[in-house]
């Protein structure tokens, strides 16, 4: 719906879209009407721009890889566990881990719209909101990960869960090897947005050296 | 479907600003996210068409449904509200922050 549109108009003024003008139409009918505050917009805007994001998902992964305690209670009840790391919030109220294992490789999608992790993943990639992805999880989710780049032993079955607007799901993925002493900040920069959605797997390839500082 | 390569967040300014617009009236109580869940997943499934990308452009088409339905914003005061923006942008000279006094017809 958004066309780039023709350079008409470029010599006598500016160019606002229809939709650009839409949204300020109701942008202004809202502040005016007091239903928002401008400066709270702005806000939002640059905390998700700038603050929420996979780096934070990150984070709880590779905890969980060396805390087997915080392991067991992310699986158990990952709200209260994700929030000892000062993470949580909105779309994160009812947060729900599950584990890959040598046996299962866990799949996240939302059939219904987009309903995805944000205190932790941030806003979902635009293939994640597409139909064909949101149909083919459930379909074909060995199909779907081989797109991805994932290939799975025959013998690893494949869970899809479908998030929702009160539960939604973060995939712990499964440590990589050869990892052993590595730190956890190290640990953090292997796990990708989609190993935590279940399209991907963690970076095999070390890009920070074990020995970098946190 | 494509592959893992980064993405941004928003595509484009608007969308971040309808982004923030519903999560404000969420966290000011005018939606539940149930609620905007269900209306949103009605509006990417038109009746006897393809389901479509659950985007920031049904984001906004699901919003103004919403405010005409709770009568916050009726669809011809939006319309209206469209119209002045865009007279305002054609009286902007190009570079300039666009305001909406700058509509010919503008009256404070």
């Amino acid at each position: 719906m958004t066309h780039a549109h023709a350079d008409h108009d470029h010599d006598h003024g500016s160019d606002l879209s229809p939709v650009e003008a839409r949204v300020r139409a109701l942008e202004s009918l809202l502040v005016e009407k007091g239903y928002v505050d401008p400066a709270a917009l702005d806000a939002l805007v640059e905390m998700y721009e700038t603050r929420i994001g996979p780096h934070l998902g990150a984070r709880v992964v590779a905890r969980a890889w060396v805390d087997p305690a915080f392991r067991a209670r992310l699986l158990a009840d990952a709200t209260p566990t994700i929030a000892e790391l000062d993470i949580g919030g909105r779309g994160g109220e009812h947060m729900v881990a599950v584990e890959n294992t040598p046996e299962v490789h866990n799949l996240v999608v939302c059939t219904l719209c987009s309903c995805y992790p944000w205190p932790v993943l941030g806003l979902p990639p635009v293939w994640y909101k597409a139909p064909p992805y949101r149909a083919r999880a459930v379909i074909d989710p060995r199909g779907v990960l081989a797109e991805f780049g994932v290939s799975l032993p025959e013998t690893t079955r494949i869970t899809v869960w479908d998030s929702t607007a009160e539960t939604r799901f973060m995939v712990l993925p499964m440590r990589p090897a050869g990892t052993e002493g590595f730190s956890e900040a190290a640990l953090a920069a292997l796990v990708t947005r989609d190993a935590m959605i279940g399209t991907g797997l963690p970076r095999a390839v070390p890009v920070l050296a074990p020995e970098m500082p946190a | 479907m494509t592959g893992p390569e980064p993405e941004k967040n928003f595509a484009a300014p608007w969308e971040a600003q309808v982004f923030a617009l519903v999560v404000s009236l969420q966290d000011s109580g005018l939606f539940t996210w149930g609620e905007w869940a269900e209306r949103l997943g009605a509006a990417i499934r038109p009746a006897g068409s393809a389901e479509r990308p659950a985007d920031y452009g049904h984001w906004l088409a699901t919003l103004e449904g919403i405010l005409a339905e709770r009568a916050v914003a009726d669809g011809a005061s939006v319309a209206a509200r469209t119209e002045a923006w865009l007279r305002a942008s054609r009286a902007t000279p190009h570079g300039e922050p666009i305001r909406l006094e700058n509509d010919p017809h503008y009256r404070a």
